[in-house]
């Protein structure tokens, strides 16, 4: 009688066990939950934001559907627009010129399988964002892309066209801060509770 | 050897991978319509139809054409004849003529793509392709043309 009720608790205890998983998957996290902490937090986003509004990260969320060009962000030559998917339009698509990687020398196309702009539907703009803006776009899905913060971070530390900003070619500045650090900080930022900056913030 | 087709005629091609396709085209084989312009995809002259795309052929490299399909301004259409190609000839579009390949094959993307393109749609599309004689009103007058020949019946 004794084996039985044993059995019994450990068939009860494993199925309780099974359909927890099963209603309530664990979330994917590439984050340690740290104590909030709103100074830390939008301190972190402060070092995020100098590297997003960076010529080379900034230059294709620009403000308008043109994407803009060099350290001083001016716009792009040869009215080259955004199109509905990003990649441009008719005879000026981005891949018409960018290949899938940058070609050597001054002034020569930049290049990544994936170049383009974000699409028309969700231009995921940079340009004239304060701190405080920038950080609630990005945490909002709705305008960013549909991430999560886990998928935010994944994006920010391994895609291969961000990635791109710290090898940009000939004649390009860099971030102000290396990949690695870069994405430390973002992981922070979100640890921490994702706080955005004040509004007075900049 | 790299195997591309190039007006329909398959090529094989021996050189090396990263050799620029508008270096393969001219002195491999032999078509000079389309021009060397400025060699960093700033003018357009070299524009040709990679899979329907309209590339700068300077800065493709051959290796990006393997087994892909290529058009370049001789294989536009059979006999010159393509509406573009009326057009420009019926207006006298060019003056030096040498930026005028790259114009033609640019504009055909967009006539492909918008039947009845407005000023604005062909200054978005052309202003890639630059004309030192300054044939602009021409090309934008010509473009207006064909498309009003394609749609009384001529093929693109």
């Amino acid at each position: 009688m004794k084996k039985l009720i044993i059995i019994s608790g450990i068939i009860l205890i494993t199925g309780i066990i099974t359909l927890s998983f099963k209603t309530e998957p664990a979330k994917a996290t590439n984050y340690p939950i740290l104590p909030k902490d709103s100074v830390g937090s939008a301190k972190a986003f402060m070092s995020v934001y100098r590297v997003l509004m960076s010529p080379r990260c900034m230059n294709c969320h620009p403000s308008g559907d043109a994407p803009l060009q060099g350290d001083d962000s001016h716009i792009h030559t040869m009215n080259v627009k955004r199109g509905i998917d990003g990649k441009g339009i008719y005879s000026e698509r981005c891949s018409n010129c960018h290949q899938a990687e940058n070609i050597a020398g001054l002034h020569m196309p930049p290049g990544n399988p994936k170049w383009g702009l974000p699409p028309a539907n969700m231009h995921m703009v940079f340009q004239g964002r304060t701190p405080h803006q920038l950080a609630l776009q990005l945490l909002d899905p709705k305008q960013n892309g549909g991430r999560t913060k886990a998928q935010l971070i994944d994006h920010m530390a391994n895609d291969d066209l961000v990635g791109w900003a710290w090898h940009p070619g000939d004649g390009r500045t860099l971030p102000p801060m290396t990949r690695p650090a870069f994405a430390a900080q973002v992981r922070l930022w979100i640890a921490k509770g994702a706080y955005a900056p004040s509004a007075k913030a900049k | 050897m790299i195997n591309i087709t190039v007006n329909g005629q398959r090529h094989d091609i021996d050189a090396d991978p990263n050799m620029p396709l508008l270096w393969v085209i001219r002195d491999i084989l032999g078509l000079t319509g389309t021009k060397y312009g400025c060699g960093v995809a700033q003018c357009g002259a070299c524009t040709v139809h990679l899979n329907g795309e309209a590339v700068r052929s300077c800065v493709t490299k051959i290796n990006r054409a393997a087994g892909q399909s290529i058009v370049t301004i001789e294989g536009l259409s059979l006999n010159n004849n393509h509406p573009l190609q009326l057009a420009w000839n019926e207006m006298n579009v060019p003056q030096c003529g040498y930026c005028q390949s790259g114009q033609l094959m640019s504009a055909a993307v967009l006539l492909r793509e918008n039947s009845s393109p407005t000023d604005q749609d062909i200054d978005d599309a052309m202003a890639g392709n630059i004309c030192r004689c300054g044939t602009y009103q021409r090309i934008r007058a010509a473009i207006h043309k064909a498309a009003a020949m394609q749609t009384g019946g001529a093929k693109i």
